[in-house]
């Protein structure tokens, strides 16, 4: 794996293993040291075009606990408002020597023509997609898939189900703005990938175009979709859509698409609750929900470093040649 | 003929007897190139140039209804002498330099300056567009009068780039250029329908990608407004790049009824689609954007059965650092002028769709005709202005956009497998390409 670039780019061999070994990187969180020497002396640059908290110290906290030496660089107001085009900034930033490029640019695709213009000029820095625009969030679906997989295997142990397959036969639910969701794009390629059934739901006006030509399962009525699923993953509503026309008011949203504490009830017990967060209680998930014993929210938090870990640990050759972990 | 053809250096003065060229798909005949005209070649002088065009394709010089010289405001992408130059190259002797420069062509002082810089410094005609309303705002009408009226003869008004969104302002537009038999050339683009970032066809696409989608009927609705405000005003309406299917229908559906609208359609989009887009590659940024592969179908039809009139290039020359940004921030636009010609003849020639007359007709005499221009576009014939290029129709090449004499390199076409069909070209008579 030269970059992380698209949930699309992977295939379930190559998933299975970034989540296999995110298990492992999930035994360090709980020591008190919190240290592998797997990446000491290798840099990794957190290249954030747009705010980020959680993802951003995520990937830092990952790369730290592998050893690497972390930055983190704010494009957001500096070269780029002096006029800086997008190859100058990240050729500038590639230049000093750094081993990966972690990328979040509010546009689709700045971090697919990021690589490109590395390969161009043959530098071998890795990029890893952090998020671009509305396009995807691979380590997003990643860490959606770590927490999910862990949840079937532990909960929902059905007879007969195969625990190294624990998405085939799942369907599950991805809630809200499709349209400008690069959490939905990712987890519908990995999900799907994985095995799984995905049930998009969603008022229209925020399914994207050609949603149809997806591999997925498009409905509009969440009432009927609740008690069919084995998960459902709440989608943030983004303040700035909502003087966009894309719906008539928030109550309205809430009514429609909210997973509100009356729908709890229609929920299959032991149905996952996911958000990538951060969360608008009260609009997309009721507080009830988030906080209910079926939110695996937290969980998806804190597997995101582990999933972050395994794929630097990937990425910068922290494994030796037979693959064994150092 | 080398590249080191002597045509380039053949002074005006000089006799230049074109032999056994191919008229347009007339047949076999010779030519003589006399003090800018044509004269009839058994007059030709003993010491007259002679080129063995047996083989050959002529046409009338080609005219670009649509081309961007950057020039005055941004040289370091082209200038009115590189543009030109690649004007010539692609066997051009006209271009029509649309109005969005900085400052703007939306006075008959700055249409005037353009037009004395393209005589001295051009190798092909420069005639200025003048902007539809000033500074390209969307609000007031420009001058349209000063400037039809000036030295630069200006019939031909456009935003480009900025469609005339206020069907008030457009109604006003074409009543009023109706008094001197102007054209308002629009770029049929609703800016709330498609937004502010519509930079990829609304599809499957744009979907996947999560660009912002541009959705078809954003051209094909303003069309409809405009042919019927046309209808309304009497008056002369031009529809720049059509880009779908569904503007097709409505040019159809206008033309039957006997509304004056003419439309052009751009080289690449009678080939490129949406696809190209994959790769996030800003080069295949342009506006309107790539479509599908149906739309390509439509425009090509379109082209073949008149309904679209002209191919004009959208030539939009860029400086790198304007494409080297992420997708949706980056400048649109793609090179055109020099590839034009292979492109039709890719796409419609040698498929067998447009003969060597129809070419002539919808990039020389047609696009001539539109933009009122007296001298250009005429037929091969004694008497007319010796405005030439000569074809080869079998040749081969790829793009190489090193070797653009464009001052910028967004070429959509470098290292693809084209026709290269253009071997010389003759501005009034004078040599102005050769290789």
């Amino acid at each position: 794996m030269r970059h992380l670039l698209s949930a699309a780019d992977l295939d379930a061999a190559e998933t299975t293993g970034i989540l296999d070994l995110a298990e492992e990187m999930a035994l360090v969180q709980g020591r008190p040291v919190k240290k592998l020497p797997a990446l000491r002396g290798r840099t990794v640059v957190n290249l954030f075009f747009e705010d980020s908290t959680r993802t951003r110290s995520s990937f830092e906290l990952a790369g730290k606990w592998l050893s690497a030496d972390t930055i983190n660089i704010s494009a957001k107001g500096s070269s780029v408002s002096k006029g800086e085009s997008l190859r100058d900034t990240v050729l500038t930033v590639a230049s000093m020597g750094v081993d990966a490029l972690v990328i979040r640019h509010m546009a689709s695709g700045a971090p697919l023509q990021a690589a490109r213009w590395f390969a161009e000029l043959g530098l071998g820095v890795h990029v890893v997609n952090a998020g671009d625009g509305t396009h995807e969030h691979p380590t997003q679906a990643l860490l959606d898939a770590f927490t999910l997989r862990r949840h079937f295997r532990a909960s929902q142990p059905d007879a007969g189900r195969d625990d190294h397959q624990p998405f085939a036969g799942r369907r599950i639910a991805v809630v809200g703005d499709i349209t400008h969701s690069r959490v939905a794009r990712s987890n519908v390629e990995l999900l799907t990938t994985l095995g799984a059934g995905v049930v998009l739901v969603a008022p229209p006006t925020l399914l994207p175009a050609g949603v149809d030509t997806w591999p997925v399962e498009v409905r509009d009525d969440l009432d009927r979709v609740l008690g069919e699923v084995d998960a459902v993953m709440m989608l943030r509503v983004q303040r700035e859509r909502m003087s966009g026309g894309y719906f008539p008011t928030p109550r309205e949203y809430t009514v429609g698409y909210g997973l509100t504490r009356a729908r709890l009830g229609l929920l299959r017990p032991g149905t996952a609750i996911c958000h990538p967060g951060p969360m608008n209680r009260g609009l997309e998930i009721s507080a009830d929900a988030a906080d209910s014993a079926g939110s695996l929210i937290l969980d998806q938090v804190a597997a995101g470093v582990s999933v972050r870990m395994s794929v630097l640990y990937l990425l910068l050759g922290g494994a030796d040649e037979s693959g064994a972990v150092r | 003929m080398s590249p080191t053809s002597p045509l380039t250096s053949t002074p005006t003065t000089t006799d230049v007897l074109v032999l056994g060229a191919d008229l347009a798909g007339a047949g076999p005949a010779n030519l003589l190139i006399r003090d800018g005209v044509f004269a009839d070649p058994a007059d030709a002088r003993p010491d007259a140039v002679r080129v063995d065009a047996y083989g050959l394709v002529a046409l009338p010089g080609l005219v670009d209804l649509h081309t961007h010289l950057r020039e005055p405001g941004r040289e370091d992408a082209e200038t009115v002498t590189t543009g030109t130059a690649a004007a010539a190259r692609g066997g051009y002797t006209a271009v029509l330099a649309m109005a969005n420069t900085s400052p703007v062509t939306d006075t008959a002082e700055a249409a005037e300056h353009l037009l004395d810089v393209g005589r001295a410094t051009g190798t092909a005609q420069v005639v200025p567009i003048g902007a539809v309303s000033k500074g390209l705002a969307g609000e007031e009408l420009a001058e349209l009068g000063l400037m039809a009226r000036s030295p630069a003869q200006t019939r031909v008004f456009s935003d480009d780039g900025r469609c005339v969104a206020d069907a008030r302002l457009m109604r006003r537009a074409l009543e009023y250029v109706r008094a001197f038999d102007g054209v308002i050339a629009q770029h049929a683009q609703d800016p709330r329908l498609a937004g502010p970032d519509a930079c990829c066809d609304e599809g499957p696409v744009s979907g996947r990608l999560g660009l912002p989608g541009w959705p078809a009927v954003a051209e094909a609705g303003i069309v409809a407004r405009d042919v019927g405000l046309a209808e309304l005003t009497r008056s002369r309406l031009h529809v720049c790049h059509v880009s779908t299917a569904e503007t097709v229908d409505v040019l159809r559906w206008a033309k039957a009824r006997g509304i004056a609208v003419t439309a052009e359609v751009t080289p690449h989009h009678l080939l490129l689609t949406v696809d190209e887009l994959l790769g996030y590659d800003p080069t295949f940024k342009v506006n309107p954007p790539l479509r599908s592969a149906e739309d390509v179908a439509a425009v090509r039809e379109a082209l073949t059965d008149g309904t679209i009139d002209v191919v004009a290039t959208d030539h939009a020359p860029h400086a790198r650092h304007d494409k080297e940004h992420a997708f949706v921030d980056a400048a649109p636009g793609m090179l055109g002028l020099e590839t034009a010609l292979a492109v039709v003849v890719e796409t419609m020639v040698r498929p067998g769709t447009l003969g060597w007359r129809e070419v002539a007709t919808r990039m020389s005499s047609v696009p001539a005709h539109i933009a009122r221009l007296g001298g250009q576009g005429r037929p091969l014939a004694v008497g007319e202005p010796a405005n030439l290029t000569l074809v080869d129709p079998t040749r081969r090449a790829t793009v190489d956009r090193a070797a653009s004499v464009s001052l910028s390199r967004n070429n959509p076409w470098h290292g693809r497998d084209l026709p290269d069909p253009v071997v010389a070209t003759w501005w009034a008579g004078r040599a102005t390409y050769g290789r």
